[in-house]
């Protein structure tokens, strides 16, 4: 079940260093928003402050709020481990077990609630999933064999059939096509505008034609110099931003002047 | 291997595994490098031959000699005439207490190591981490001395329990007697083990990557889950191969065992009393007063030591090569 996100007055810190300030921002059930911004500005940042990720970070810590459909995630009480189970990941590397099979890799998140699923349904879900991230009849001869085997985009489109097998509410992606070639670009981003319809994804990406080709809204974050934190300068629809931003510097970035 | 009067190599259409091949039969630098490796790797080989032959020349001068059976004698009266000896109670003691050593250290050490990689915070893990290192400096004979001074009169008790809940087996029955046994020895070797196991094996978790348990992490996974997904698999060949490294020093200690054990030539039923002997722990035992004969009977089951630990290396490379597309080295 897509959720909604509403995010307010959220600052996160890396132990003294403050590495974005005061961010608010909507986003829209089964929608995809992108993020864009210059490096270092926070977008990895503030996307893994939406799953908790950050305080894993020796040092990282967080003000402000996140809501999950009204819920605060970081309300008193809640714990980080079931955020993480509602809110999936996607990292920019691809990282998929290099001591599971391929199967393994996929059921990795189900091993985890404490349910024991039959080795049918196991089998269904390993199955579905693979197919919604349009991997299945690449590997359904090789289930068994190691998941480091496969091609880059093979493991990427892998990573994001074990995000979406434990059926989170929300999916991160975190620069997922960086290190990949052409090709497996176009097949991650095919995949991304069919998982919108049962997910609510947020994408962060370097590259200006992906935001504007899979993203319903884009938000723009810069910073206002090295060592200041990042700010969130503008989010509106994806066709807005790309024609007719409301701020001078979304519109210098996207143009490619600076960044 | 190419002479220095060698042609100089013709120019050929570049290829270039060619040119590499080239190069480095020509630039001296590469050629003093090449000869030197060459050199020791040649070196050691002959090293590795003339310690097999001179104790398998020995051996079988003892062997041919021996009037008991070599594998089952328990008896070793070597300087007699004729001379009769077998290595079955060594055999047995040495496994014996080795194995008692790996089941006690192993564990203990992979908890220590998973206590500081992923657990302790860096200020404490820091100094446990020296600490543990600077036990594996410790000479043996001061674990011996610590075993037969300190361990041994404090195992009466423990021994005496182990008999009350499990004497029945037989393997830990307890006379009372003072507690220079194979299981004290076992203990011992663990104590003396643990600490290489431990560094080796922390070394290892350490170096699971960081993505793999980021993504263990954003699956929901707790820390024991992502140690159970990520940490330990990743680390597992790297476990055999700090255990084996442990299991070789266990069944090779000497003074330590001689310090501690009060040895006989009778394989007794039970672990927690005295008896036994160990390979290692019968040279150095019998070594001064031992005849040619002696010496040579001392030598065989020298070597019999060696091929269990060829074995027993053996057996672990073949453990960590089943599984090596697994492994994570190819990640
Ligand atoms: N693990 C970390 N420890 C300390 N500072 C960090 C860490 N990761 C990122 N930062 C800092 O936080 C800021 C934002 O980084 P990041 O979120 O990675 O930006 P982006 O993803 O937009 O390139 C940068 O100034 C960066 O140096
Ligand atoms: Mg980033």
């Amino acid at each position: 079940m897509a959720k909604r996100i509403d995010v307010s007055a959220l600052t996160a810190y890396y132990g003294a260093h403050k590495a974005i300030d005061g961010i608010t921002l909507h986003v829209e059930p089964a929608s995809v928003t992108a993020f864009i911004g210059p490096s270092g500005c926070g977008k990895s940042t503030f996307l893994r402050t939406l799953n908790r990720m950050h305080e894993v970070t020796p040092g990282g810590r967080v003000e402000g709020k996140v809501l999950l459909d009204n819920e605060d995630l970081y309300g008193q009480g809640v714990d980080p481990v079931s955020v993480r189970r509602t809110v999936g990941m996607v990292f920019q590397r691809p990282n998929p077990f290099p001591t599971m099979s391929i199967y393994d890799n996929v059921a990795a998140g189900l091993k985890l609630n404490g349910i024991k699923y039959r080795r049918s349904e196991l089998d269904d879900i390993v199955e579905k999933n693979l197919r919604g991230a349009n991997l299945w009849n690449e590997v359904k001869d090789r289930l068994g064999r190691p998941g480091s085997g496969l091609s880059g985009g093979q493991q990427q489109r892998l990573c994001i059939a074990r995000a979406t097998a434990v059926e989170p509410d929300v999916l991160l992606m975190d620069e997922p096509c960086s290190a990949l070639d052409p090709i497996s670009t176009l097949a991650i981003e095919d995949l991304i505008d069919k998982l919108k319809t049962e997910y609510t994804i947020v994408i962060v990406t370097h590259n200006m034609q992906q935001a504007a080709r899979v993203s319903d809204r884009t938000a723009f974050f810069n910073l206002a110099a090295i060592g200041e934190p990042g700010r969130l300068i503008e989010v509106d629809a994806t066709e807005k931003i790309f024609s007719n931003p409301s701020v001078q510097a979304t519109e210098d970035y996207i143009s490619g002047r600076f960044g | 291997m190419s002479s220095p009067s060698a042609p100089p190599p013709t120019p050929s259409p570049p290829s270039p595994m060619k040119e590499a091949g080239a190069r480095s039969t020509t630039r001296l630098g590469d050629r003093i490098f090449s000869g030197l490796s060459k050199g020791s790797g040649i070196a050691l080989l002959v090293i590795m031959a003339a310690i097999a032959v001179f104790l398998a020349i020995r051996a079988g001068i003892a062997i041919a000699a021996d009037e008991g059976n070599f594998l089952t004698t328990f008896e070793w009266d070597a300087n007699a005439d004729p001379p009769r000896f077998g290595i079955a109670v060594l055999l047995f003691g040495t496994v014996v207490s080795s194995v008692i050593a790996m089941v006690l250290a192993v564990p203990v050490a992979v908890g220590i190591a998973l206590f500081i990689s992923h657990y302790a915070p860096r200020r404490l893990a820091t100094p446990l981490a020296y600490v543990v290192d600077l036990l594996a400096a410790v000479p043996s004979i001061v674990y011996g001395l610590w075993g037969a001074l300190y361990l041994v009169p404090r195992m009466t008790g423990p021994f005496q329990w182990l008999d009350d809940v499990l004497g029945w087996t037989g393997v830990f029955a307890y006379d009372g007697t003072p507690a220079r046994s194979l299981m004290t020895v076992g203990l011992l070797l663990a104590v003396m083990i643990l600490p290489i196991i431990t560094s080796v094996t922390r070394e290892v978790f350490l170096q699971t990557p960081k993505a793999n348990q980021e993504a263990a992490l954003a699956l929901g996974a707790t820390r024991w889950e992502v140690i159970r997904m990520t940490v330990l698999p990743f680390g597992r060949s790297g476990v055999i191969s700090a255990s084996m490294l442990g299991l070789g020093r266990a069944l090779g200690e000497t003074m330590a065992v001689a310090t501690v054990l009060s040895p006989s030539f009778l394989i007794n039923a039970s672990l927690l009393e005295s008896g036994g002997g160990t390979f290692a722990q019968n040279i150095a035992s019998q070594f001064k007063e031992a005849g040619s004969m002696g010496r040579d009977a001392l030598i065989a089951s020298g070597l019999v030591l060696f091929l269990l630990t060829l074995l027993v290396n053996g057996a672990a490379r073949l453990i960590i090569a089943r599984r090596k597309e697994y492994s994570g080295a190819n990640a």
